[in-house]
């Protein structure tokens, strides 16, 4: 489906050559390139790493910085020889365990503190239900029992099927070898399945737990 | 229940895919922009929650580049031109009104908004030493601290730290040098020749007999004392003894004055 064909690949790698080259030349009018090519995969991958669409946005924000950062310290060398997407990606991973490290050291928030949003896939929701019930109703449940995966399989998924990413690259963010990655991948997709079937699509949302 | 087959699972997993969120860019970019300051040109950089970053011109020697790179290092943020002025910024870099600004001052310590905050409510004109700023940030004792982070101050003009003067009534060092850090004050007409002779004769606070109240020498009640009724004295504890009570408007003192009379009223 998202997989990259042969076809793109090519004219992927080349981009990314330009950008690379455009972050050598002049850091931050670089950035603002590499920011637009990537925005929109940093972001999705967020939404599916964070529980509020907010938290999504400050966990991509501080992705893109703490590249930045990085970027500032690295030689031309370095920054030729980077494979900017799985490297954004491996940094925002590390930046969703943080935040998931420093919100477990803070206390809850008050019961009444999540909107119920949070559960669907926006505002748009309720508008949209009656045009396309069966696959809206499918992409909403999935964002929710995805989050119920573990998270190395919960990642592998979102990055191979959400995002589209190459085996390679889903091996090259999750730190391991590409047949982990693939096993990541196919149980991630199994256990969606099992998930989906053995709870009652109304049941599905009052049954999940607020994590 | 649809689609429980792995690949209209995939399917739906690729529709996940959100649009890129509006925004996002502002929440990395900082934007800077040069506007005319009461020091001449001035560089300033901010982001979507306030100015964060203001040096005058002069002190990059009018390079740009040195500003932005001034910048990153301090901020770790990328720069890019700004389209507009945030609303109240070049108002409050001409020294007019400073109202509707809001400073962006995340990444600094408690203690360094804390010493802002308590910079920022000295008014335009007046004068208040280093050991008062500690008092009102409610460290009392570090008194140098405050030194350091005034030296340090990210938004110079916008919170006055130029109004920070020592206690023996020298006005002290400032970021862009004391020569304009007279030069500020006497804009606001400050007093600063009469602040001066005082010291000299070894007065740093200034009571009326008629009310008994005792001031800094900039404080506008001190200012209006008239000659007959004015009494100068060291320190305040010299005031207090000759049956004065501090200025509830200039606060020279800790002794009698809580250290946060209205902290919900910064400016």
């Amino acid at each position: 489906m998202r997989a990259c064909g042969v076809g793109d690949t090519g004219d992927r790698e080349h981009q990314g050559e330009q950008l690379l080259l455009a972050l050598v030349a002049d850091l931050d009018s670089g950035f603002a390139e590499l920011v637009r090519a990537h925005e929109r995969v940093v972001y999705s991958v967020a939404l599916r790493l964070s529980s509020r669409p907010t938290d999504a946005e400050d966990l991509a924000a501080e992705a893109f910085l703490r590249a930045y950062r990085a970027l500032r310290g690295y030689d031309a060398e370095r920054i030729a020889s980077l494979r900017l997407r799985p490297w954004l990606l491996t940094i925002l991973r590390n930046a969703a365990r943080n935040a998931a490290r420093d919100a477990a050291r803070r206390p809850a928030p008050p019961p009444g503190f999540e909107p119920a949003e949070q559960l669907t896939c926006g505002p748009s929701v309720e508008h949209s239900v009656e045009e396309q019930v069966e696959q809206h109703d499918l992409g909403r449940q999935l964002g929710a029992v995805l989050a119920q995966l573990p998270e190395a399989q919960r990642l592998a998924v979102v990055l191979r099927h959400v995002v589209g990413l190459p085996t390679s690259e889903v091996a090259e963010v999750l730190g391991c070898p590409d047949g982990t990655a693939k096993s990541h991948i196919s149980r991630g997709l199994h256990r969606l399945r099992a998930l989906l079937t053995e709870q009652p699509s109304d049941g599905l949302i009052a049954g999940r737990t607020v994590r | 229940m649809m689609g429980n087959d792995l690949d209209s699972i995939t399917g739906a997993l690729a529709d996940l895919t959100a649009p890129a969120a509006p925004g996002l860019a502002d929440r990395i970019f900082g934007s800077w922009l040069a506007a005319p300051s009461r020091l001449g040109a001035a560089f300033v950089a901010f982001t979507g929650a306030g100015v964060q970053f203001v040096r005058s011109a002069e002190s990059v020697r009018g390079d740009a580049g040195a500003f932005a790179e001034a910048y990153r290092d301090r901020f770790g943020r990328p720069l890019r031109p700004a389209d507009r002025a945030p609303a109240g910024l070049l108002g409050a870099l001409r020294g007019t009104s400073a109202a509707s600004l809001q400073l962006d001052l995340r990444g600094l310590s408690d203690f360094e908004r804390d010493v802002l905050t308590a910079t920022s409510r000295i008014p335009a004109g007046q004068t208040r030493p280093y050991g008062w700023v500690a008092r009102e940030a409610g460290r009392p004792r570090a008194v140098r601290a405050v030194g350091t982070v005034l030296a340090r101050n990210p938004v110079p003009l916008l919170v006055p730290c130029h109004r920070v003067v020592r206690a023996d009534g020298l006005l002290g060092d400032y970021m862009f040098g004391s020569a304009h850090k007279e030069q500020l004050l006497r804009a606001e007409q400050g007093n600063v020749d009469e602040v001066a002779a005082l010291a000299r004769q070894g007065v740093h606070f200034v009571g009326s007999d008629t009310t008994g109240v005792v001031c800094f020498p900039t404080c506008p009640h001190a200012r209006r004392i008239t000659l007959a009724h004015r009494h100068g004295f060291r320190t305040v504890g010299a005031a207090l003894v000759s049956g004065y009570r501090p200025c509830r408007y200039c606060r020279p003192a800790a002794e009698v004055i809580p250290a946060h009379p209205d902290a919900g009223s910064d400016r």
